[in-house]
């Protein structure tokens, strides 16, 4: 008994860094996000209680609607492509290819680079009128657009700037193919399966764990985009490029409206959630996990 | 039957080679696409101004401006950023690593009630997104009087985030408990354990968590934004951005100079602990 006790006690000792961490910066937040969104309040002046005005006021509020839409078009461009590219680049370094060692590196490097960085340098690339990319697709004859200047290619240009940084899935899902045993590979040549089939059947489902990770993660990430069209774009052209971030951003620290950005953030956790918890659902037969 | 046993292998190999062919085109390829940017950043920032804009565009800049690294670091005050980035790097880089090798120990290695249960309650906490707590965290920081100042950015971290808690946790897992029992038939404390033990073994994750930390507090850009209110508190990240604004974003050369200096150090970082960096990203794809 004595014994529980004093374990106990050493327990909670060691972990009290966690929990002075977490009370001060993280459930408190929360409780104040909550407790603002129920309020108007503006930093200088203590909060007035307002009830679920908030609330109904972000619903009526048409840049919060387009900023929910422009978040999700840039996190449907986004997933989609970044898994694509990484699972595909992953693939193909797993091979035994000469100069692998290096391959690895320079598809990893770029991830490596600081978002601030990434996003001048693509920024300065995507320059309608002298930049580096319109002049190579000119080269080919094709008129390049005026990436970030208009409505139709902002978005994808930010996608675009992203899949720059997709180094760091291409490790994990390197590290994933490395467990898929070699015996399935030979059983399935045998069978006559191609590359394709191979891919397909073996390789997908065996790392499908792996897979399942690195989008929950990413669209938890997508969701909360901000350093990179805040520097590239700023939100335009005609708020375009306006990420949930950017307007919570906004509401906090430039409009002073922290009650308002109490319920965006107290809504973004909401939606976070719900859409962990969908995307868990609609996988979970797809998820292969290997008895342990 | 004979005939047609011997051509397979060939048609087999023949296929190979056509396949490796068409898979190092692609990678090649790729890897041209990957590199550019970095290329075409160096390349601007050696450039002098008038050429960064010249079209057809140049490679190789026409006269290699080494000076250009002076004025971007003198046009800012790069020196002064690169110094505040430091002091928050090196501070969050202890403050992880003394608070997460804490509380990993009291999950990891010590028996208690409840302990499993409040384990999974930390997993649950990196579904928590710094913009939902952001700007309360502000009015937090605000009464704590640290607005202004760089203790926004380097405090929190002794506070032990749950994803380095959980990484160094399944580490001290793996350490065998014959070991840490010797040491307490010997009348060693916890603590002791933990500092002549585990420590010692785990240099591996222990180097994996600070890179890792070091690179995030590098490249953050969120949080100094919100909570660097005062210019001479600026770090890299922040200041890049503002050293845009400033110069109209025409100052090309600058400005990738600039860039190129604030992407080096991680660069260098990266070459010299390789190792460490592809086994902690293995590591963060939550295979251990």
């Amino acid at each position: 008994m004595k014994k529980n006790t004093e374990n106990l006690l050493k327990g909670l000792l060691f972990i009290s860094p966690w929990i002075v961490g977490f009370s001060v910066f993280q459930i408190y937040p929360i409780y104040k996000s909550i407790y603002y969104s129920f309020c108007q309040y503006d930093v200088l002046n203590p909060p007035i209680f307002v009830g679920l005005k908030n609330y109904s006021n972000l619903f009526h509020d048409e840049v919060f609607l387009k900023s929910i839409v422009s978040t999700g078009l840039y996190t449907i461009m986004a997933i989609p492509l970044s898994m694509i590219v990484s699972l595909f680049f992953a693939i193909l370094l797993n091979q035994k290819i000469l100069g692998r060692g290096i391959f690895r590196t320079i598809y990893f490097l770029p991830s490596l680079v600081p978002m601030v960085a990434l996003a001048i340098l693509w920024k300065w690339m995507f320059n309608g009128e002298n930049g580096i990319l319109n002049y190579f697709l000119g080269l080919f004859g094709i008129p390049g657009p005026n990436w970030l200047g208009s409505t139709m290619w902002a978005t994808p240009s930010i996608v675009l700037t992203g899949i720059w940084g997709v180094g760091g899935s291409i490790v994990i899902y390197l590290a994933a193919l490395q467990d898929v045993p070699r015996s399935l590979y030979e059983a399935a040549e045998i069978d006559g399966a191609g590359w394709f089939s191979k891919v397909r059947h073996i390789t997908l489902p065996m790392i499908s764990p792996v897979i399942y990770f690195n989008l929950i993660l990413g669209i938890i990430g997508c969701l909360q985009v901000f350093a990179v069209p805040y520097i590239m774009t700023s939100g335009g052209p005609a708020r375009s490029t306006y990420y949930y971030t950017m307007y919570l951003f906004d509401n906090a620290f430039s409009f002073l409206k922290m009650g308002y950005a109490g319920a965006m953030a107290v809504l973004l956790f909401i939606i976070i959630l719900a859409v962990t918890f969908i995307v868990t659902k609609m996988t979970a037969s797809k998820v292969y996990y290997a008895e342990k | 039957m004979l005939k047609n046993n011997s051509i397979k292998p060939v048609s087999h190999k023949k296929q190979k080679i056509v396949s490796s062919i068409s898979t190092h085109t692609i990678l090649i390829i790729g890897a041209i696409a990957f590199m550019f940017p970095l290329v075409w950043m160096l390349s601007t920032a050696l450039k002098p101004l008038a050429e960064t804009t010249k079209i057809p565009p140049t490679i190789m800049p026409s006269k290699f401006m080494w000076s250009n690294y002076k004025e971007a670091t003198t046009a800012i005050p790069f020196w002064k950023y690169a110094k505040n980035t430091l002091i928050v790097c090196v501070l969050t880089v202890i403050g992880t690593l003394v608070s997460s090798t804490l509380v990993a120990y009291g999950f990891a290695r010590i028996q208690w009630k409840g302990r499993d249960v409040l384990f999974y309650c930390v997993l649950a906490t990196m579904m928590i997104p710094f913009p939902v707590i952001m700007a309360p965290l502000f009015v937090v920081f605000g009464k704590l009087g640290w607005i202004g100042s760089l203790k926004p950015l380097w405090i929190p971290s002794f506070g032990a985030a749950a994803f380095n808690i959980f990484l160094m946790r399944q580490f001290f897992r793996t350490i065998p408990t014959e070991l840490t029992e010797a040491a307490k038939i010997d009348g060693c404390s916890e603590l002791g354990i933990l500092i002549r033990v585990i420590l010692p073994l785990s240099k591996p994750i222990l180097l994996v968590v600070a890179l890792f930390q070091f690179i995030a507090s590098w490249n953050d850009f969120l949080g100094p934004l919100v909570y660097l209110t005062r210019e001479d508190t600026y770090t890299l990240a922040l200041g890049l951005q503002f050293f845009q604004s400033q110069h109209g974003g025409t100052y090309w050369n600058y400005l990738m100079a600039a860039s190129s200096l604030i992407v080096l150090p991680i660069i260098i970082i990266y070459f010299f602990a390789q190792k460490a960096f592809i086994e902690g990203i293995s590591l963060t794809g939550l295979k251990g």
